[in-house]
């Protein structure tokens, strides 16, 4: 039976008149139905980046270090030494989260996973980076919100902890702009020699190639296309459209690709994530200049019955196409009949140039590889700035409770301890967790390499509705930031760009003054962008989520002795603000959450003043002088110190004197101006502190001294204080009590 | 002297606990893969933690049909000491070589903390060398860890002083807020009758490197090291 191509049909696949035209050109016939459905995943925006494409360009891509750039293949590749590349990605499973949080997070962390060790790379850690609607109280979107959170977080903790891979670290907010399109964004890091780097390339004329891994089934049927269109009310019966992860099948395909790997025989290897097998074979014969050919009738497949269309399409889990030398078929046997995993010889390399695939032997689809994954259209999409946000002035809000507020800040979830968080995942599986989560960011050891590296997530999506260039640029200083803390050089980004739908003029401002504060910010650093991810079409029925470009940053700590945790350890020690006192109160964390005020011109960045604090925090680390160090970011200095005195694994009280401040008390505690540490010392080396901060000349000021069982804070007209234990008890059971609370 | 770690399909702290013992303590010892018949030439035995066969069914319930686990029971019947961490001691109980069983934490939700262990007993290879009473710090991270055994059965346990390691508090006192997943009597490890064969769910493979906060795990491995030494397989 032949299908007839209608207007409607090719509307549903999510294609334009124009991008049709465009099919037809390039077939120089009509497409079948299966071609259709090709052209449609390759084509949407997951794949092909259609509408992000010219903006991408805009990035730092290259530096001295980087082995493998953006966009080359399915991860970048860092030099971190001594022959020794670290891999390193960040995806985001935003939908299929939104619709199924367990399975559509859990296939997220599947889906990085896979294209890290595609790369050659051995996978060693995780971070994610997730964004909830509010969880607190009894409303049904509480409920909901509260559902998708303990489904997410239970999803990466299947896959997560079953493949054996720790989550070390991440970042959770909680904010109403992403009810019910909550962010999910996975990040993995793998460890390879540089020789080992393996390529997605179709290479060597006559190759085998074999399909590997889990059988074909209907799950997550054009999932790509499904991402690429806003969510809706009517998104939950696409929930076909997610994939179900079955950890234990990816734990088997990673180590027999490993394996595989190191045997020397795999000439391209590509993971089937985002349009499955499609995108595969015709990716993998893009970049290898050639062509592929497999037939459909050898595909291990779930159950009888399904299409070529079908096959094609689907996003079933866990599966590889891996190309190897001619002759070596009985290594891949060997490999994996010793995993008892399914495989196949499905076709070969050609050198036509042509995705041709077939059924039984008949051609189903033929469509040049080359101008299928690269040739999809770009647009230069319209865009309109979003409204001026004046500047806050803190006469507009009441003065209150100082005592109180600090308390509501620390017990709201997003600023709260996120143990409840990842004491679900296990966060100490391959021994390496040296820093664990909780602080600035993580340090892990990897053992293999001797190395020590630092990873964080960072984005303010308050900051980047209000000024969303200013808040990308802040997202790239504050991750920086937090890798100096702990005693890390950073080494370079990945990031995933949140938006939402890109043909909302508006919507597109915000992410083109992202990506160049992003890149600005990057280039400045010099943290070149390796790879990432977009998703757009991230809006509910009320309207778009807050803008969230999400940095992810891995950094590279010299030497053991520089490691570096954020909390106060003995009394005595000398605490020192470096960096400015700061004013700034717009689009802060006060103002949300004690003032219930989401406006005002978030922070300014200076670079000066960003590099000269962290240049002089890694000289004070490394001169040996640090016992910890934290930066100030949500919250403000206040948040910062009650986070020093109760983030160890003992609470610590701490006495701050600020003297003479002309302005609000409030304004002086819970300000987010950027660019600040708290560090303490000894008391003994005060003076070598003071003498390098003045010879890096950087603002810094002695703020007091650590000990006691409470957190004073004073000025020279004002005192606050707090008992730690308590604040400890509201800080670390917040998220628990949320939600516990409603449980039954 | 060669220890074994034995490799199932789902392990995923093999590679731990082969370090463990080559890096950490300069021991021989290699992967034993799960389709072998045969433990001759090794001195002990370790059934590393992971989800094997995915956890699947019931946690242990299919890899002890894989078949170097007739020669892990015939091995262990003859006195070789056996190790089972976490997924390993759930695998010994569905082996029968431990009794009891491990059922899901009592919050239903994976758990991953450090905890605090106290050695009841110095009385197997393992603990050898730890005084009875002494403290460990070490992690946990399982979803099914909570130690089930029927009256009789503990009762057993306690007179034979067959319980090897209880959760306790910092001071070593056993509490309710220590136990991380329900455990009955807070048990963390145990025996078998003859004491050759120990499983607990806290990992020493985590735990002996000074890098990742306590060396403690190390003892466990050297005590092992010890008794086979001392038995002359050195």
């Amino acid at each position: 039976m032949v299908t007839l191509i209608t207007p409607e049909l090719i509307r549903d696949h999510g294609l334009s008149e124009l991008e049709y035209e465009r099919i037809k050109a390039i077939l120089g016939r009509e497409p079948n139905i299966t071609e259709l459905g090709v052209f449609s995943v390759m084509w949407s925006e997951h794949c092909s980046y259609k509408n992000t494409r010219r903006e991408l360009k805009k990035f730092p891509t290259t530096g001295p270090h980087v082995l493998v750039r953006a966009g080359e293949e399915n991860a970048g590749v860092v030099d971190i030494g001594d022959g020794w590349a670290v891999a390193f990605k960040m995806e985001s499973h935003n939908h299929p989260s939104a619709v199924e949080p367990f399975q559509g997070a859990a296939t997220g962390v599947g889906g990085i996973i896979r294209d890290i060790f595609t790369m050659g790379a051995r996978p060693v850690f995780l971070l994610d980076s997730l964004r909830f609607g509010p969880v607190e109280g009894t409303s049904p979107g509480a409920k909901n919100n509260r559902r998708l959170f303990a489904g997410v977080v239970a999803g990466i903790s299947h896959y997560g902890n079953c493949i054996g891979v720790p989550t070390i670290g991440g970042e959770v907010y909680f904010d109403e702009s992403y009810e019910g399109n909550p962010l999910v964004n996975v990040f993995c890091l793998g460890i390879l020699r540089h020789e080992q780097i393996a390529r997605g390339a179709a290479k060597g004329v006559g190759n085998p190639v074999f399909y590997v891994g889990s059988e074909t089934g209907r799950d997550g049927l054009a999932g790509a296309t499904f991402a690429s269109r806003d969510l809706t009310d009517e998104s939950k019966e696409d929930r076909p459209a997610v994939q179900v992860g079955d950890p234990f099948k990816g734990k088997l395909l990673l180590e027999a690709c490993l394996e595989l790997l190191a045997s020397g025989c795999v000439t391209g290897i590509q993971d089937m994530g985002a349009a499955g097998l499609t995108c595969s074979t015709c990716e993998t014969a893009s970049r290898g200049g050639t062509g592929v050919q497999i037939d459909l009738a050898l595909v291990p497949q779930r159950e009888p019955g399904m299409t070529p269309y079908e096959i094609l399409l689907s996003e079933s889990q866990e599966r590889m196409l891996i190309i190897v030398e001619r002759g070596q078929e009985a290594k891949v046997k060997e490999t994996f009949e010793k995993w008892d995993l399914p495989y196949a010889l499905v076709g070969e390399v050609t050198n036509d140039g042509m995705m041709r695939v077939l059924n039984h032997r008949r051609v189903e689809v033929e469509i040049p590889a080359a101008k299928l994954a690269n040739d999809a259209p770009v647009y230069e999409r319209e865009f309109v700035p979003g409204p001026r946000v004046p500047e806050f002035r803190i006469e507009e809000i009441p003065s209150v409770d100082l005592q109180q507020s600090l308390v509501q800040l620390l017990g709201h979830p997003t600023i709260a301890s996120k143990n409840w968080v990842f004491r679900q995942y296990d966060h100490t599986v391959r021994a390496g967790t040296v820093v664990l989560p909780g602080s600035d960011a993580a340090v892990f050891y990897v053992r293999e390499a001797g190395k020590y590296l630092a990873a964080t997530c960072d984005c303010n999506g308050l900051y980047c509705k209000l000024d969303p260039r200013e808040g990308a640029r802040i997202a790239v200083a504050e991750a920086a930031r937090n890798l100096v803390c702990t005693g890390a050089t950073p080494l370079a980004v990945t990031d995933n760009l949140n938006f939402g739908n890109p043909y909302h003029p508006e919507n597109f401002w915000q992410l083109r003054e992202a990506v160049e504060g992003l890149a600005e910010a990057c280039g400045k650093f010099g943290t070149p962008v390796i790879g990432g991810n977009v998703s757009l079409y991230n809006q509910n029925p009320s309207g778009a989520i807050d803008p969230t470009p999400t940095v992810g940053m891995v950094g590279l700590v010299g030497d053991e002795r520089w490691i570096t945790r954020q909390y106060f350890r003995d009394a005595t020690d000398v605490i020192y603000l470096i960096g400015p006192i700061g004013h700034e109160i717009g689009a802060g964390q006060y103002l949300a959450i004690v003032h219930g005020r989401k406006t005002g011109l978030p922070p300014r960045l200076n670079y000066q003043l960003e590099m000269g604090v962290q240049a002089a925090v890694r000289t004070l680390i490394e001169r040996g002088l640090v016992k910890s160090a934290h930066d100030c970011s949500e919250g403000g200095l206040g948040v910062a110190l009650a986070e020093c005195c109760i983030s160890g694994e003992r609470n610590i009280g701490a006495s701050v004197r600020l003297g003479h401040r002309p302005m609000r008390f409030d304004q002086v505690l819970f300000n987010e101006s950027q660019s600040r540490v708290i560090i303490s010392v000894r008391a003994e080396d005060a003076d070598a502190t003071e003498a390098v901060c003045a010879a890096a000349e950087v603002p810094f000021a002695r703020l007091g001294e650590v000990g006691g069982p409470d957190l004073i804070v004073s000025t020279e007209q004002e005192m606050v204080r707090w008992d730690v234990a308590q604040l400890h008890q509201t800080w670390y059971f917040s998220i628990e009590r949320a939600m516990c609370a409603h449980e039954t | 002297m060669k220890i074994a770690v034995v490799q199932f399909p789902g392990s995923n702290c093999d590679q731990d606990c082969l370090r463990a013992l080559t890096d950490g303590l300069s021991v021989p010892a290699e992967y034993l893969w799960h389709k072998k018949t045969s433990i001759s030439g090794f001195d002990a035995v370790v059934l590393p933690g992971g989800f094997s066969y995915g956890d699947y069914l019931r946690c242990g319930a299919i890899a002890r049909f894989s078949p170097i686990m007739r020669a892990v029971v015939r091995a262990a019947k003859e006195g070789m000491p056996v190790i089972g961490i976490c997924n390993g001691f759930q695998i010994l109980c569905e082996a029968g070589l431990l009794p009891g069983a491990l059922i899901r934490n009592q919050s239903l939700r994976f758990v991953c903390e450090l905890v605090w262990l106290r050695v009841e007993t110095d009385e197997t290879p393992f603990t050898a060398r730890l005084g009875r009473g002494s403290l460990l710090r070490m992690p946990v991270a399982h979803g099914e860890g909570s130690y089930l055994a029927d009256e009789a059965t503990l009762a057993t346990l306690r007179s034979n002083g067959q319980i090897v390691f209880r959760y306790v508090d910092e001071s070593g006192r056993v509490t309710q807020e220590s136990n991380p997943n329900g455990s009955m009597l807070n048990i963390a490890g145990i025996c078998n009758e003859a004491r050759n064969v120990v499983g607990m769910m806290p990992h020493p493979d985590r735990a002996w490197d000074r890098r990742l906060g306590s060396e403690d795990g190390k003892l466990l491995f050297e005590s092992l090291v010890g008794t086979l030494e001392s038995a002359g397989a050195g």
